[in-house]
């Protein structure tokens, strides 16, 4: 059996339920593989173990490149490269930096944490997802637990502790890539 | 668990599932359009054709079309760009200040009105664009590019070129925030759909599946643009107000300007939601979504920001007596009482008495006062501009340059090209793309509905 291509899957109808379940299903020893919802759900990611998102930082980061590339920009032009007297300024007139410093460190920001949030999501037109279930997009929550990485359970056993954590539906699923 | 007080008002009425959130918002989508939505698209095409004539003239023929003359070389277009801008703010306001706020009403209206957003800004763009007269050679005065005077650079040290930076970065994060937004919609419709598409939808959708993983990025995402756009929002009319306060113009040298502009902007933008909002709701069949609950608190924004906008205004007249200048105080009595006395009163009666009519719960809470008070505003807050542009320019320092502006048809035709191209727009979108957000819609549907009270 090939890790990644066969899963059980438990269907949830409900975020509290499902909450409930990721927390008794992770306590008797299965690891789940993923859970997939219709909408964001809070604390879904506390429940699974997940590591903070650091993207914020990413965001910083970004940000902070585009007010040095600003300031940058800005001095290099009118103080350095050509200066001219505008209504009797200095040629480095900070505070008339401002506005544009500002603006690209908004700009950077946010186009740099979307574009790694796009990258580490592997969010792209040509993206081919795994759809586990066409429900989970509608109105079901969708808990899969792989079999190999689970290999040590038994394939009904596995079922057995997602029925009893009150999963409406218990399904096998197979990918063959 | 979230503990929700039961005096609320259900965000979503009518015992909706989650199932029922999916099928009602993409049923639009999905379906043929009705005759009433090919009726109002052919409408808005139409005058967008008929506006392209004045453009295309404009664009032939030099500014010289327009109605400027040597005292008032700011007029219409700018009034029409700063009109524009304006109504984008509430789009922002709504889906960046509320979420920060933990405002949940957001939910149901946030996509429309960001959408509302992309092509205000759009059709506001057009304005200054148009106005340098030879656009395709406008990136060299707009942009820093390297040219071959030298490299002779922007300014900037010029209000002007920072709203170059501001509004296209607002225009861009905007654009950026709302898709991120669109994208587990469109995975809702993909996995809906079938054949061609489904193939559309699935590129639209950037590969989407739900992993909890993605929502927890997704929402991190979500919560720092929100954070990026509430500051560029308030940046934005700012420095727009600034391409007239940073000037030595009596009637715009005053430093009320920013957080007037930006008082004024969510309040005409307010008016533009509930205007757009109320024909989407009827005609989609929505009521369920956005409830009166959701009018009343729009209407309540109104109140507010009209307020401001009307303090403002008597801030403005008092600061020009106090102040002790010539100038300025005649530039106000010149604008109550001169020859552009009516377009004052407009405003005045438009922007400052009519909204204070929603005090009154019965007012606020009908659909037709609003939907006719929402009109109101926006005439109110396009006069506001027409006020402080033309009377501050039409008295030159110099009587001999006195002048007054008279629009021409080209003037007309431009801005109903921009009315053309903003309802052709957002009704492309109303059909094409799911009109409320149905992902977060779902996330406050457990705690908020007509149902989860009961």
């Amino acid at each position: 059996m090939e890790r990644d291509t066969h899963f059980v899957l438990g269907v949830f109808e409900d975020e509290d339920v499902l909450m409930n379940a990721v927390k008794q299903v992770r306590s008797s020893g299965v690891k789940i593989h993923e859970v997939y919802s219709p909408y964001p759900v809070h604390g879904l990611e506390h429940a699974l173990g997940y590591k903070r998102s650091r993207l914020p930082i990413a965001a910083f980061l970004f940000g902070l490149l585009g007010t040095s590339l600003a300031l940058t920009m800005q001095f290099y032009m009118m103080k350095f490269d050509w200066p001219m007297i505008i209504g009797g300024k200095d040629f480095a007139a900070f505070p008339d930096f401002i506005p544009v410093s500002f603006e690209m460190t908004v700009l950077l920001a946010a186009f740099g944490m979307v574009g790694v949030f796009m990258v580490s999501s592997n969010l792209k037109p040509w993206a081919q997802p795994r759809i586990f279930d066409l429900r989970i997009t509608d109105d079901k929550h969708v808990m899969a637990v792989d079999l190999a990485v689970n290999s040590g359970m038994g394939e009904e056993k596995i079922k057995e502790i997602l029925a009893s954590s009150g999963a409406s539906e218990v399904n096998n699923k197979s990918f063959d890539e | 668990m979230q503990v929700t007080s039961s005096v609320r008002q259900p965000l979503v009425t009518g015992g909706k599932t989650y199932h029922d959130v999916t099928h009602d918002v993409s049923r639009q989508v999905e379906g043929k359009p009705s005759l009433a939505w090919f009726l109002a698209f052919l409408t808005a095409a139409g005058v967008l054709a008929l506006g392209a004539i004045a453009l295309v003239a404009t664009l032939w023929e030099g500014i010289g079309m327009w109605g400027l003359n040597k005292t008032i070389g700011w007029a219409w277009d700018i009034t029409n760009f700063v009109w524009w801008v304006g109504i984008g703010h509430a789009g922002t306001l709504i889906s960046a200040v509320l979420l920060l706020f933990r405002q949940k009403w957001r939910t149901s209206i946030n996509r429309a009105a960001e959408a509302m957003t992309i092509f205000a800004v759009i059709c506001a763009a057009m304005f200054p664009v148009i106005h340098m007269g030879r656009p395709w050679i406008g990136a060299y005065w707009a942009l820093p590019l390297p040219n071959t005077f030298g490299s002779l650079w922007v300014n900037f040290n010029s209000p002007l070129l920072w709203d170059v930076f501001a509004i296209s970065t607002y225009f861009s994060v905007s654009l950026v925030f709302w898709y991120i937004g669109l994208i587990p919609d469109f995975a809702t419709i993909r996995d809906r759909a079938t054949g061609l598409r489904k193939t559309i939808y699935g590129a639209l959708s950037f590969g989407w599946d739900g992993a909890a993983k993605t929502w927890m990025r997704y929402e991190s995402v979500s919560l720092i643009l929100a954070g990026l756009a509430t500051p560029l929002v308030l940046s934005v009319h700012t420095i727009v107000s600034f391409d007239f306060a940073t000037s030595v113009i009596p009637g715009w040298h005053t430093t009320i300007f920013p957080p007037y502009f930006v008082a004024g902007a969510i309040f005409s933008g307010f008016a533009m939601v509930l205007t757009l909002m109320i024909i989407t709701r009827k005609v989609f069949k929505l009521e369920d979504y956005i409830t009166m609950g959701h009018i009343e608190l729009m209407n309540i924004v109104i109140i507010i920001t009209g307020s401001i906008v009307g303090i403002a205004y008597i801030t403005e007249f008092f600061i020009a007596w106090y102040s002790g200048v010539e100038a300025e105080q005649y530039a106000f009595i010149n604008r109550a009482t001169g020859p552009y006395w009516w377009a004052y009163w407009s405003m005045m009666t438009c922007n400052v008495i009519s909204p204070q009519l929603f005090w009154i719960k019965k007012i606020r809470t009908s659909i037709v006062a609003t939907f006719i008070l929402s009109l109101v505003v926006n005439i109110g807050m396009w006069f506001e501009r027409f006020v402080i542009i033309v009377t501050s320019l039409h008295r030159d320092f110099l009587p001999s340059s006195w002048a007054m502006f008279y629009p021409t048809w080209a003037d007309i035709g431009v801005y109903l090209f921009t009315f053309g191209l903003f309802f052709t727009l957002f009704f492309l979108f109303a059909k094409f793309f799911p009109v409320i957000n149905m992902a977060e819609v779902k996330s406050v549907l457990k705690s908020s509905s007509e149902k989860a009270a009961n």
